[in-house]
């Protein structure tokens, strides 16, 4: 089989333009002659053209449509102009290539370069507007659908509730007690080096006593459940999104809020007090790890230490915060979740957007409250 | 032309398939062949493994016995090489569409092109407006994503893509479901269009009864793990088994025909 090249030769004899294509016109062949070609038909516009088929041994609809488009190209041709020598399958399929030609369209136009940033700007700011109100109607929603629910007790989800804290709070634990424990012993270490350049070993104590019970527990454990939990619920609630599940629940006069988002919210609300309790006592044990086998401070002298300088209060504060990061990480969540719409792509965003926001809220909330603390003098 | 020396009798050619899930046995001894040029319809009950057998032939489901040969090469024996030369040669078309969500369905059809062709981005652009406006979507449909498509248009954009390399086969599951009764009569006349100018080989799973009117060549009914029947819709149609009784003499099964026949 003596398949050649595609290429063409120019036939100007006799009067008549006369484009005779040979070879295999196939797409895979085609790319270096589209150039030729289109060179050819600006060269030859408003003349008359005979294509002569007679020599083109395999054909597709790529070489047709090329063909086409130089014979119907910008301007129009002659009475003459047609195609020659085609077989039957050539004639079909240039037949069906003819009234196909158009530009494409790949993407939306974009316009000025300039204002597309001044428009991006401008955008970015009023979402964001828009999505703090409507994280706060959210809030309102959830807040109202709770109030309900409290008069109506039978409409809370109790199993639901449980499984969400199972999930979300009991298989967290290791990793977040592991966690906490570690940085304990950090943050011992730290003291040991620095303080005992001071001949000051004993408050290290102190260091990791009020730093874990204040700080450490409760924002590594919501940190963690805000990248554990968090991204799962809007996951969860997206794909449910996506699937049409939440319209189905709201047709069959399920409310989302109450199935959905309410369960969440409540299992962390309670659970992540517990795993700032528990981060709180492993990052001591871990402190107190370290003094005793890194400095001479044994566990007994740690214990009575630990007595006699840190007051409750600290415990408290660290205690008090974790209900608000947990509901916030949990908002942030569902909500992200509820916003997902048609694409695997708008899953994926707002997944991240949701562990993004709510580690930015969780570090602001805890701003506020150290200042309202030292306000306070708690 | 290369393949007018074919060293194969027919485009796909099914012998002793066995494909399961599990202790799950889908198919057993399934025989089936497909000729060049026809269009050929794939109908069965629910569960008897339609889709499982397009999935088996495009080689999304290994299965567990016997052949699957397309244009004469055994595609599960095959090396990666020769397996991507028969993938270049065949389109698909899933039943939801199955674009890519975060690519427009300009850049959809243009993705094939671009893995497998050299070809300037122009000529790209341009094959990808034709294959567009083949399928029977509108012109402007190029810039839009797949989320801002009908159902009915999702299959044009997804049958443009899967025509994108001018394939011989077309795989086309259940084309047809989801959409009116003239959008699927349309889609029919589509297919039957593009059959006759492109020389295409059609490999179509469907419940569509008026689908399979307008456009079959030959009908496989699936039953009992196997093709019970394969051939012209008037002689499958007088096949003495039960199901096939009552699947073309149904109300709707009559009530194609009686289009038909008018």
């Amino acid at each position: 089989m003596a398949d050649s090249a595609a290429h063409f030769d120019i036939d100007m004899s006799r009067g008549t333009l006369k484009l005779v294509p040979r070879g295999d016109w196939r797409a895979r062949f085609l790319g270096e002659l589209d150039d030729d070609l289109r060179d050819f038909a600006d060269d030859s516009i408003g003349r008359d053209l005979v294509i002569d088929m007679s020599h083109v041994d395999r054909l597709d609809t790529v070489g047709a449509m090329m063909l086409q488009r130089t014979m119907h190209c910008c301007a129009e041709r002659g009475d003459a102009s047609q195609f020659t020598g085609a077989n039957e399958a050539q004639t079909a399929l240039l037949a069906q290539v003819e009234g196909h030609l158009q530009p494409c369209h790949v993407e939306m136009a974009h316009g000025n370069p300039f204002l597309a940033v001044v428009n991006r700007l401008g955008k970015g700011v009023a979402d964001a507007y828009y999505a703090a109100l409507e994280v706060m109607s959210f809030v309102g929603r959830t807040l109202s659908t709770a109030g309900r629910v409290l008069v109506q007790p039978q409409k809370m989800r109790w199993t639901s509730t449980v499984y969400h804290m199972e999930e979300a709070g009991l298989n967290a634990m290791p990793i977040i007690g592991l966690m906490s424990f570690l940085i304990g012993a950090v943050v011992a270490y730290m003291g040991a080096k620095i303080l005992s350049m001071f001949n000051a070993d004993i408050f290290t104590v102190e260091l990791v006593g009020i730093s874990v019970l204040r700080e450490f527990g409760v924002l590594l454990s919501a940190i963690l459940i805000a990248g554990r939990s968090g991204s799962a619920f809007t996951a969860q609630i997206g794909s449910m999104k996506i699937r049409e599940e939440i319209d189905a629940m709201r047709v069959l006069g399920l409310d989302p809020m109450e199935v959905l988002v309410l369960p969440r919210v409540i299992a962390l609300v309670i659970m992540l007090p517990i795993l700032a309790l528990i981060a709180a006592v492993l990052g001591v044990v871990g402190g107190g790890l370290v003094a005793a086998t890194a400095m001479d401070i044994s566990p007994a002298l740690f214990v009575s230490r630990f007595q006699e300088t840190i007051i409750i209060n600290h415990f408290w504060a660290g205690l008090i915060k974790a209900p608000f990061f947990a509901f916030v990480i949990a908002i942030i969540g569902c909500f992200q979740g509820m916003e997902v719409e048609g694409s695997a792509e708008s899953l994926g965003q707002r997944t991240t957007l949701s562990v993004v926001q709510s580690l930015f809220l969780v570090i602001v909330i805890d701003a506020f409250f150290a200042m309202f603390y030292l306000e306070i003098d708690f | 032309m290369t393949d007018q020396t074919k060293a194969y009798d027919h485009v796909i050619e099914v012998k002793g398939l066995k494909t399961q899930f599990g202790d799950f046995v889908v198919h057993e001894n399934l025989d089936l062949n497909v000729r060049s040029g026809e269009i050929i319809g794939v109908v069965g009950g629910s569960g008897t493994g339609k889709s499982v057998l397009m999935r088996a032939i495009i080689g999304l489901k290994r299965p567990s016995a016997g052949t699957v040969r397309i244009f004469g090469e055994d595609y599960y024996k095959a090396d990666d090489k020769a397996r991507e030369a028969i993938e270049q040669r065949w389109g698909v078309l899933f039943q939801g569409g199955a674009l890519f969500s975060s690519l427009t369905v300009a850049q959809n059809v243009m993705a094939p092109i671009r893995e497998h062709l050299n070809l300037s981005e122009e000529l790209a652009k341009d094959i990808a407006a034709l294959k567009i406006s083949m399928s029977g979507l509108p012109e402007d449909a190029g810039a839009k994503y797949p989320s801002e498509l009908s159902g009915g248009m999702k299959k044009r954009a997804g049958l443009a893509r899967s025509l994108a390399l001018d394939p011989e086969i077309v795989f086309l599951d259940e084309p047809t479901a989801g959409l009116d009764p003239i959008g699927a009569a349309k889609f029919d006349e589509l297919i039957v269009n593009l059959k006759e100018s492109l020389g295409l080989t059609v490999f179509m799973v469907t419940h569509d009864l008026d689908t399979l009117h307008a456009t079959c060549d030959r009908v496989a009914v699936l039953a009992e793990k196997r093709v019970i029947a394969c051939g012209p819709l008037d002689e499958v149609r007088k096949t003495d088994h039960a199901w096939i009784q009552e699947y073309f003499s149904g109300p709707r099964g009559r009530a194609a025909l009686a289009v038909k026949a008018s």
